[in-house]
């Protein structure tokens, strides 16, 4: 991968100039090829990584483990793009194995994830089983440990 | 601390007049200061690769708790020799030229006792790693430093070891990458010395513990070329690649006659090295790519950083490839190296060490070493730029 894209992975809000430096390049040239992925959409957006578990929110996060059928023009293609219009679909990924789609779908209580499963997922044309499961704690999420504290165990000067 | 006069005539001369390292006073002073971003740091700040930390773990719970063979387990000298031969190129059998130590620091210390008669001359180049003149000396050698120069990328020239060595020369010691410098030597430098040593019959010690880290071109091992392996120990270990150093673990590979002595002082003296770094070792060999790749260009994009920032601020400072030091010149402050060092913490808050503690010849120089995170090196510049415009 580009090293530029990696730096932007690991800190979105590292400063062009900071990563001009790094990667020994013109100012100019960081802030074009930027611009660029943003232009062919390989850089989709920038979030911020929250330690959910910190903030007590009215949220619940389910992991939906979906069977479809597919469909014969569009393959798996139109079921899953469809699903994940939905809103409360955070993440969607096709998979190898004994499932088809893995859902991440959030709503504000169980109920209401309940209630999307049962009313707008489950009665979808091609969907043949869904299998709920909910999130009780993160650990760590995307590549970033939630619970663990820095420490620098190093002494100060060394040889 | 120093001892009762009585009792400092009864330590050994050749401890008793060795200075202790620069470095230690200078960790004297740093470890009572608050909030000081320190670039004073000769170790990895990357943690050692999980898989190898939870390897370790396996093994303290499977019972490897014993002592090994002195050489070391033979698993591990077999997964060394071939790693030295893909990264290095050279050849070693694992049954009776591979010495497993504690640390490239004992393997420094058994291959010139090994090797030295008293009075013995030995060369290396300075500025260097801080134990190289006390190791020499403990050895009861007679250290030859030779200077490398800035101007020069501080490479080794052949020219300037023809100007020290004498008849009495008997060992060459060589560090590149280098630390403190940064400086590394192309296949071109080292085929200069390489004929320099063959021609003076000279064994070389080569410290290549930094081997790994190199940022504009792979490194070239003295031991690859013609004639050198049977004249060389190389030296090499798991603290900086692999950022065990704690785990206290490096080896040594040489010809069979020479890795034999050095065991012999290995095995009245140390006996083996910790059977369960030795498990952590042979797990980190058989998974490096990943955690080595990845942690040579974090440290490429540090390395640039702080050289552009150092060229921003007008600190001069040869451009390091390898290792992960960076070695600026600050003699246009008209300081010593030791008090700029000294202003810089006290009023800034910065910790580099003073170039003095790698050799007289450190002097007008820092070492500010770039193993910490972007974050600590941006406010380190910003803090550096900051008193060098006060100066
Ligand atoms: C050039 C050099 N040699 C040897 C060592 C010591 O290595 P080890 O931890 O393997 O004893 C260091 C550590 O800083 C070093 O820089």
């Amino acid at each position: 991968m580009d090293e530029l894209l990696k730096i932007l992975e690991g800190n979105a809000l590292e400063s062009r100039a900071t990563i001009a430096k790094m990667l020994n390049l013109p100012l100019a040239e960081v802030d074009q090829r930027i611009a660029d992925y943003e232009k062919r959409g390989v850089i989709r957006g920038y979030q911020t990584i929250l330690n959910e578990d910190q903030l007590d929110l009215d949220k619940t996060t389910a992991v939906i483990e979906v069977k479809v059928t597919p469909q014969r023009e569009g393959g798996f293609n139109t079921i899953a793009e469809r699903i994940s219009r939905f809103p409360e679909v955070r993440s969607a990924y096709l998979m190898s194995g004994g499932y088809d789609l893995l859902l991440f779908v959030e709503g504000r209580n169980l109920r209401q994830v309940a209630a999307f499963v049962s009313e707008r997922l489950a009665p979808l044309e091609g969907v043949v089983s869904t299998s709920t499961h909910f999130m009780l704690k993160t650990y760590k999420r995307l590549g970033v440990l939630m619970h663990s504290e820095q420490t620098d165990e190093r002494l100060t000067v060394s040889p | 601390m120093s001892a009762s006069p009585s009792l400092r005539n009864r330590i050994a001369l050749q401890v008793r007049d060795i200075p202790r390292s620069g470095i230690r006073d200078f960790f004297d002073i740093v470890s009572t200061m608050k909030d000081v971003i320190s670039l004073g740091i000769g170790e990895p700040d990357f943690d050692t690769p999980w898989h190898v930390r939870e390897s370790t773990v396996f093994s303290l719970e499977r019972g490897a708790t014993h002592y090994t063979s002195n050489l070391g387990y033979l698993e591990l000298r077999k997964a060394l020799s071939k790693y030295v031969s893909k990264m290095f190129g050279a050849e070693y059998n694992p049954d009776s030229e591979v010495l497993v130590t504690v640390g490239v620091s004992e393997a420094l210390d058994i291959a010139l006792r090994a090797l030295i008669n008293p009075g013995d001359e030995v060369l290396f180049h300075e500025p260097c790693y801080v134990s190289y003149r006390a190791t020499i000396l403990f050895a009861h050698g007679v250290p030859l430093a030779v200077e490398t120069k800035a101007e020069n990328g501080f490479r080794l020239t052949r020219a300037m070891l023809e100007a020290k060595v004498t008849l009495k020369t008997k060992v060459l010691m060589l560090n590149f990458p280098n630390n403190p410098t940064g400086g590394v030597m192309s296949r071109q430098d080292l085929e200069d010395i390489a004929a320099f040593a063959r021609e003076r019959d000279l064994i070389v010690i080569t410290d290549e513990i930094y081997g790994e880290l190199t940022y504009d071109a792979p490194h070239t091992s003295i031991v690859s070329l013609p004639g050198m392996k049977e004249r060389t120990i190389f030296l090499h270990g798991f603290s900086k690649a692999w950022a065990m150093t704690g785990f206290r673990l490096g080896y040594a590979c040489g010809p069979a006659e020479l890795i034999e002595a050095m065991m012999k002082i290995h095995q009245y003296t140390m006996l083996c090295a910790s059977s369960l770094a030795q498990k952590a070792a042979i797990e980190a060999l058989t998974r490096p790519e990943v955690d080595v790749g990845e942690m040579v260009a974090e440290y490429r994009r540090r390395r640039n950083y702080i050289a552009s920032a150092f060229a921003e601020m007008g600190l001069e400072c040869h451009r390091p490839l390898g290792a992960f030091y960076a070695f600026p010149s600050v003699a246009k402050f008209k300081l010593p190296a030791k008090e700029f060092a000294m202003r810089l913490l006290h009023e800034e808050r910065v910790a580099v060490v003073p170039g003095t503690a790698f050799g007289d010849c450190g002097e007008g120089f820092v070492r500010c070493a770039y193993a910490t995170s972007l974050d600590n090196i941006k406010e380190a510049m910003v803090r550096l730029k900051r008193f060098v415009g006060k100066l």
